[in-house]
Order: C-alpha cells, then structure tokens, then sequence
C-alpha cells in the first residue's frame, strides 16, 4: 500500500516504555499531528519515522517496503528539529543546498535549487546571509526549506514552532498546511498545542503514556473522543461521573439526561461534554439545578462557571445568546444528549 | 544594557589585584629577564650590568636557526597530533553516559599528576630494547627480535602527546558537550552518513576551539625541556633544552634570557598568525 505504515512500534529504554505497541496507517499526502503531553512518546515516535532511534520491536512501512533497518541518511526524509538545528558555519543558502552538496550536485544546481527554495518561503536575496543574522521566523522557514530541498517522501517536525511568538506561531500554522497541501507531501509533526494540530493536521495521533489513544481526523477527535484522557486533552471539557437509572438512561448529578441511553452491559461511565454545548436556562424540569459561583466575560465569550452536586461546569457561549446572569443566581442546566459523549470511566 | 564608564577610583577597584598579580608574576620577571639579555656574560661571575647585544648576535647562527626551526615543528606536530587524536576521542566520550565519562576524566586527571620526568622514565622503558614493548610484538609474533625503539625523534613525539593529550581533552571537553546534538541528527536526515555529518558540521562548528587548543598545546609543548633530552639524541634538543643548558650548565644567564626572549617572540609572532589567517577565513 502507498504511504507510511507503522506496524506494532515498541520502543523501551531500559524499564522505561517510551512508545508502546504502536499502530498507525498514513496515506500518502497526509498532514499528521502527533498530539500529546511532554512525555507521552510522541518525539520518540517521531524519531523511530526518522530512523534516529531503533524501535525495540516492530515495523515502519513506507510504500509497503520494511524501512525500520535503513540508516537515517538512505531514508530520502525532512526533518525540522525543534532547535532548528541550522549550521551556523553556513549562510542561508549554503544551509538550504547542504543535502545537495552531500550528493555531490554542482555548484551550480545547488544555486538554483536553494533560489527556488528561498523564493518558496519569501526570502529571496537572503542567500548569502549568516545564519545568525535572521530572525526567529526566517531562521524557522530556512530549515523548513532545508528539509525541503530534496522533495523528500516525508517530511518530518518535532515542535516546529514552539520558539516562536504566539502571532507568529498562528501564521506559520497557516503557512505550513498551504505549503504541505502545494508539495502533497506525507507531513508528520510533533507538537503539545491542541490548537495548532486542530489547524494544521488532516489526522490528528493523540497519544498518552507512549500509546496511540485515538487518530482521526481533527473534528472527529474533538466530537468523538475515544476517552476521557482524550476528550480532556483536546479543548475544554467537562467530565461528569454518571450512572444508569432504572430505564437504562445516562443519570448524571442526580438528573437523568432525555433520549441518551447507556450503552450495552455499562452501568458506571463519563460523560463528556464541550462548554459550548452546556445551556443555561431557568430551574426545573429535565435541567440540572446550580448555582453560578463566577462570570468570565472575555467580549467574545462569556464563560459561567456552575457548582452542581460539588462539581464546577462551564458553559461557555456567546453574548448574543446568553442571557445576563451573575454569580449567586440560581440556574438550570440542560445538557443535550447528541453533544454527550459517554465514555468508559 | 548601557554601561558606563568608570568614573572615580573605586570603580577601578576589582582591576588591583589581577593587576597586582600580573605585575609581581609577570611584568618584573619578564622585564628582568629582558634586560638581562642585554647584560654582559662575566665568565669568572654571574654577569655585569651593560647594553650590548652579542647575546643576540651569537644567536644569528646556522646551529641556532636550525634548533629553533626544529622546536617550532616539534611544537607544531605534537599540536596537531594532539588535536587529531584527542577531537574523535573527546566527541565519542561526550556521547557515552555520564559515569563513563567521569571514569574517563578522572583517569585523564591522573595523568596529569605524574611528572615529566616520572613521564619521560616510564616511556624509555617502554621502548627500550631489554624490557620494552617490542618484547610484546616478538611474544606475539610480530618481530623476529627485540629492538630498542630510542633515542629517536618518534619517541620524543609519542612522549610529548602523551603528556599534552589529557590537557587538550580537558580543553575541547567543554566545548564539545555543549554541542548542540541535533546539528549532526540533521546533517544525517539531509543525507550526510555518521562520519561525514562528523566532518561536515561538528568540525567547522568547533574551528575556533580546534584553533585555540592548537595554540594551546603548541605553547605547552615548546616548553618541554625534560622529554628531549631523555627520548631524543642532541639533534633533537628544542630550543628549551639549550636555555636551560646555558642558564643552568654554562651559567650563560644573559645568553640564556637572549634565546627565551626570541622565543617568546617567535611563539607570539606564530601565534599572531594563526588567529590572523583564522580571522580572514571567517570573514570569508
């Protein structure tokens, strides 16, 4: 099959599993986020792809051939590294041509192909320049273009933009996804910043504990998150205990929720629910009953903070479609049965 | 950060005692000695007061140009085979773990607290005929019979790196594990193999450390005045040997402080250029 394949990836050091039975198919051409905590294996994941750490056991597939046993060089890939890693004896150009220069090209496609490369990522002119001298942002899309100069079958990055400044950051998200979808390039990247894989990525890879707890599609993992590690790591969520009630309904804090069921052979579960679902409304029949404890109006939104049965949810919503309340006040809160999402506790 | 000039004696302060100490250690030694160069030799004493520069003239000699050329190489070489040996070396253990590599330094350390001449004693043994290593390679099948492997220029050389090398370890040490790991991780994922990424990046990344070790070992290794003497024949006397023979033997002070004077000198001049040539590479 074409693309990346990753087929039961184990890596340990020493007693310490880093990544544990990983699996995961890519088709050629997708934008991947490996997604998680620090210290979940997702870097180490990455590295295994790079071939700059060896799995403990199982396979890496790239077009249905086994790579796990060639060397990092022979591997055709890009790699951006989270320091960049850019040669500081070399100027802009020299940096971008250097896997040309490996190669023994001339110095004259060298020339051409780094050119082409500076005008990709807007910095034509920049060639003779040290390294030193760019800033944060240009250094970023240098090695960006320095991975790139071999149109390499992946292209790789651990935590591309976390040096950079949160508006940068945003653009550079941006510009990233527009120039992956341009080359059609099996892009994997490594990054903690749920926002930034909501952005980029075609498939998010949310791990936890060195394994893969869920790999979909962004809006997918955000609706339908596989378990409460998910759902509480992507976006805000409330997380509710809840209990089937007689009828076999989802009970939780006490008040059963109309037309969600429980699921077969489960009586104790989650519930998860994204605050913008949450709505507020008066006391009284199915709603939950609360008492408001803090208002954080942010202009845009507004978030309410509701203390029921001893647990704090928030509701967020805009102004338009809130009505005023404030803390003190009295509220019912309906939770509607398609946002719930109920997972194993 | 603005900084401003030191205004009023205080502010002079912290300079007393590095001032101090340069003065009292270097500056009234040194100047001695210079003057000294200048005196007159007083062969029934030590030497009297004067301004001639015989000194100096009877250093203008074949004899001397060629011992002086010869310690310049010497010096050189043993820089540089240090440099060669002791980069890979100092990289490879920056990459073992960390008890490794204080097993490995404090035994560098050790090395350090024997003597030149414990130094030099041990290495004629070594590679004398009656108990020295050659006996090995005849046990072993490699010669047919034992040879004695000094006096000769080699075992002056392989003497003076040994003595330099945990020096220069010691200096490139530093330098090289604060090397960033990931400059060679991608030199490899651009396609460089281990070895090429090794020469490509981590060299050129350190060549203002490989130039000051070079300079480092250099001065060091001029200074050997004992290894010559005990591994070599006279025609591998240094410059070193000779002043400590006309100071000491001859009781020739003032010639002895002209040859240290001019080779101080020299040193200074090569070490001058050195930085010179770096400097318009990098320009470059």
């Amino acid at each position: 099959m074409s693309g990346l394949s990753l087929q039961n990836i184990t890596k340990s050091f020493g007693n310490f599993t880093a990544v544990d039975t990983a699996n995961l198919s890519v088709p050629h051409g997708k934008f991947v986020c490996l997604l998680g905590p620090s210290g979940c294996g997702k870097t180490t994941l990455l590295r295994m792809i790079a071939g700059l750490e060896d799995p403990t056991s199982g396979q890496i597939l790239l077009d249905g051939t086994d790579i796990t046993p060639v060397p990092t060089h022979k591997r055709n890939l890009g790699m951006v590294f989270q320091s960049l890693a850019l040669f500081p004896h070399l100027s802009v150009g020299d940096n971008i041509a250097y896997p040309l220069r490996i190669r023994g090209a001339s110095r004259e496609d060298q020339k051409k192909r780094s050119d082409e490369l500076l005008k990709l990522i807007h910095l034509q002119g920049f060639s003779d320049r040290p390294v030193a001298k760019l800033s944060g942002g240009q250094r970023q899309r240098v090695a960006i273009a320095r991975a790139l100069a071999l149109s390499p079958k992946l292209f790789l990055l651990d935590e591309p933009l976390s040096a950079l400044d949160a508006k940068l950051r945003e653009a550079m998200q941006v510009e990233l996804r527009q120039l992956q979808q341009r080359l059609g390039i099996t892009t994997f990247v490594v990054t903690h910043d749920q926002r930034e894989a909501m952005t980029m990525a075609d498939l998010v890879v949310v791990m936890g504990n060195g394994k893969i707890l869920q790999a979909a599609p962004p809006i997918e993992i955000y609706r339908k998150p596989a378990d409460a590690f998910v759902a509480d790591f992507i976006g805000m969520t409330n997380l509710l205990d809840a209990t089937a009630d007689r009828l076999g309904r989802v009970s939780v804090l006490g008040q059963a929720i109309p037309n969600l069921t429980m699921p077969e052979g489960m009586t104790k579960a989650s519930v998860s629910i994204r605050p913008e679902d949450v709505h507020l409304g008066p006391v009284g029949g199915d709603a939950i009953a609360g008492t408001v404890t803090f208002v954080r109006d942010l202009g845009g939104t507004i978030e309410t903070f509701v203390e029921a049965g001893g647990k704090t949810i928030v509701a967020v919503a805009t102004p338009r479609e809130r009505p005023e309340v404030v803390a003190g006040q009295q509220v019912g809160l309906i939770l509607p049965a398609d946002a719930c999402v109920v997972l194993k506790s | 950060m603005k900084r401003e000039a030191p205004k009023s004696l205080a502010d002079y302060s912290p300079l007393f005692f590095p001032g101090l100490m340069l003065i009292v250690f270097f500056v009234v030694p040194f100047s001695t000695m210079i003057a000294v160069s200048f005196f007159q030799r007083d062969p029934s004493g030590f030497y009297t007061p004067d301004f001639v520069f015989d000194n100096y003239a009877r250093f203008l000699s074949l004899f001397f140009a060629k011992v002086l050329g010869f310690s310049l190489m010497l010096a050189v070489m043993v820089a540089i085979c240090c440099v060669v040996i002791a980069f890979p070396f100092t990289y490879l253990l920056t990459k073992r773990p960390r008890k490794v590599q204080t097993i490995w330094l404090v035994c560098l350390l050790s090395v350090l607290s024997l003597s030149e001449v414990i130094i030099g004693f041990a290495w004629s043994t070594l590679f004398s005929r009656t108990a020295g290593i050659t006996n090995l390679f005849v046990a072993i099948g490699l010669m047919k019979e034992p040879v004695a492997l000094l006096p000769s220029f080699w075992a002056v050389l392989t003497g003076m790196v040994y003595q330099a090398l945990p020096y220069t370890i010691l200096v490139l040490y530093p330098a090289l594990v604060r090397l960033d790991p990931t400059l060679l991780e991608a030199a490899r994922t651009l396609g460089a193999s281990p070895v090429r990424a090794f020469m490509n990046v981590v060299v050129p990344a350190l060549r203002n450390t490989i130039v000051a070790t070079l300079i480092m070992v250099f001065v060091f290794a001029l200074g050997s005045y004992l290894l010559p003497q005990i591994l070599g024949r006279p025609s591998h006397w240094t410059l070193s040997v000779l002043i400590t023979d006309q100071a000491i033997y001859q009781s020739n002070m003032p010639f002895a402080a002209a040859m240290a004077v001019f080779l101080v000198l020299m040193s200074l001049a090569l070490v001058g250029l050195t930085l010179l040539v770096g400097r318009r590479e990098n320009a470059l």
